[in-house]
C-alpha cells in the first residue's frame, strides 16, 4: 500500500472522521495533492533539483508562514536528508532573517498604482552564504518574493536563477515546489481551523 | 519576437500569457509529456508547454486543480469556487489569473456586473452576505502568515455554507495561491 495522505496526516484527519469523509467526495484532488508531494520529494528523477535542495527550499518556505506542523514536517525532512541536515540551522536564521507579512508588491503603472504596496526584498545574510553555496542563496531569494511578493516577479529573476546554475527545467520543479507549498500549507491550516471549529461548536 | 502589450488593470477580457524562459517545442512532447498535459489540446499553450518540463507534477496539478473546480456532483457551486479564485487572484495581484476565472464566476453565476466590481474596486466591494463571506474567506486563505481562522468559519456558516461546501472554499482558494504564484512568476500577461 501506499504512503499515508501526507494532508491528512499534517491536519490531523482521522479515518472515519466528518472531514475524512468531505475529503473523500473530492477522491481526484486528494489522491492527487498527493501525488504533487510525491512527485516534488520522491520524484522519478531528481537530477535539475536535488533532494537537499528540495527539502531545504520546502523549510525556508513553509517556516516563512509561520510555525506550524507543516512547518515542523519540512524541517525534520531537512535533517533527515543527505546532505540537509547540514543546512538546517542556516534555513532555521534566515526564515526568521526573512519573515514579513504579504501579499504586497508593485502593480503596473497606471490605475492600480494606488494598490502598489512596498515590502522587504529579501536577501540572504553574508554570512550564510558559504554553507548555502550559490544556488540556494539564488533560489531561497526567489522562494521569498513567490511567498510574500509574487506580482513583483520579473523576466530578470529567471536570469538570475539561470546564471546561478538552475536549468529552465530545475526553474519549473522549484517554482511548483514553492507554489505547492504555498497550497499544501494553506489547505492544512483550513482543515485544521474547520475542525476545531466544529469540535468547539459540539462542546457548547 | 512577440511584443508582450501588459494589461494594467484587472479584467475579464481574454488574455495571452508569455513565458520568459523556453516552453518545451511541441515537435519534442513524448507520450510522458502528453499524459503531463492530461488534455493534449494543452500542447498549443505556451504556458503547458513551459510545465510539462517536468510532466509528473503537472498532470498531479492538473488532475487536483480539475476535480477541486469541475466535480460538482456536491458541495460549493462552481460559480463560488470561481469566485474563490477570482478574489485570491485580485488579493495577490494576478491580472491574467483573475481574468479567466472572473469570466467563468460570471459564466457560471450570471452576475456580471458584481464580479466587475470585485475587480474594479477590490476585495473589499460590497457583494452580497454570501459573496462577501467566499471573498474574505479566500483573502484570509492568501495572506501569509495565514490569516483564515474561527470567524471566517463563522461567517460563511452565517451565509448558508455547511462544512463540505466551506471545505471547497479552502480547496479552491489555497489553489489559486498555488496557480497564481506560477503564472505571476514565469513569465507575464499581454493584451
Amino acid at each position: 500500500m501506499g504512503t499515508q495522505d501526507i494532508i491528512d496526516t499534517l491536519a490531523g484527519i482521522e479515518p472515519g472522521s466528518t472531514l475524512d469523509a468531505i475529503r473523500a467526495r473530492r477522491l481526484q484532488a486528494r489522491e492527487n495533492a498527493q501525488k504533487s508531494y510525491l512527485a516534488l520529494f520522491e520524484p522519478i528523477d531528481a537530477g535539475d533539483f536535488p533532494l537537499a535542495e528540495r527539502a531545504a527550499v520546502a523549510a525556508f518556505v513553509t517556516g516563512l508562514h509561520g510555525e506550524s506542523p507543516v512547518a515542523a514536517f519540512y524541517r525534520d525532512k531537512l535533517a533527515a536528508t543527505t546532505d540537509g541536515a547540514a543546512l538546517v540551522e542556516a534555513i532555521k536564521a534566515e526564515i526568521e532573517h526573512g519573515k514579513t507579512s504579504g501579499p504586497y508588491g508593485a502593480y503596473p503603472a497606471g490605475p492600480l498604482s494606488i494598490e502598489s504596496k512596498a515590502g522587504l526584498v529579501y536577501r540572504v545574510s553574508a554570512e550564510r552564504k558559504p554553507v548555502l553555496g550559490e544556488r540556494l542563496v539564488a533560489a531561497l531569494e526567489h522562494a521569498h518574493l513567490l511567498v510574500f511578493h509574487p506580482r513583483d516577479a520579473a523576466s530578470a529573476d529567471m536570469k538570475a536563477l539561470l546564471a546561478s546554475g538552475w536549468s529552465t527545467t530545475g526553474i519549473v520543479t522549484f517554482s511548483q515546489l514553492v507554489a505547492f507549498l504555498s497550497f499544501q500549507v494553506r489547505v492544512v491550516s483550513g482543515l485544521r481551523t474547520l475542525a476545531a471549529a466544529s469540535t468547539s461548536e459540539a462542546r457548547s | 519576437m512577440s511584443t508582450v502589450n501588459p494589461p494594467v488593470v484587472f479584467t475579464q477580457d481574454e488574455l495571452g500569457w508569455v513565458s520568459w524562459i523556453d516552453p518545451l517545442p511541441e515537435a519534442e512532447l513524448t507520450e510522458r509529456h502528453y499524459a503531463g498535459l492530461v488534455d493534449r489540446a494543452r500542447a498549443k499553450s505556451e504556458y503547458f508547454r513551459l510545465l510539462v518540463r517536468d510532466p509528473e507534477v503537472l498532470e498531479a496539478r492538473t488532475k487536483t486543480d480539475k476535480d477541486i473546480f469541475y466535480n460538482v456532483a456536491d458541495g460549493l457551486p462552481r460559480a463560488e469556487r470561481e469566485l474563490a479564485a477570482a478574489a485570491t487572484s485580485r488579493y495577490n495581484g494576478c491580472i491574467y489569473c483573475a481574468s479567466v476565472h472572473a469570466r467563468f464566476a460570471s459564466t457560471y453565476s450570471k452576475r456580471r456586473d458584481d464580479v466587475q466590481r470585485l475587480l474594479d474596486e477590490g476585495v473589499g466591494a460590497d457583494l452580497g452576505e454570501r459573496w462577501n463571506a467566499v471573498v474574505k474567506a479566500s483573502v484570509a486563505m492568501a495572506a501569509t502568515p495565514i490569516a483564515f481562522g474561527p470567524d471566517n468559519i463563522a461567517e460563511l456558516r452565517r451565509a448558508g455554507l455547511d462544512d463540505a461546501e466551506i471545505v471547497d472554499v479552502i480547496n479552491g482558494a489555497a489553489f489559486f495561491n498555488w496557480a497564481n504564484r506560477l503564472m505571476l512568476s514565469l513569465g507575464e500577461p499581454s493584451k
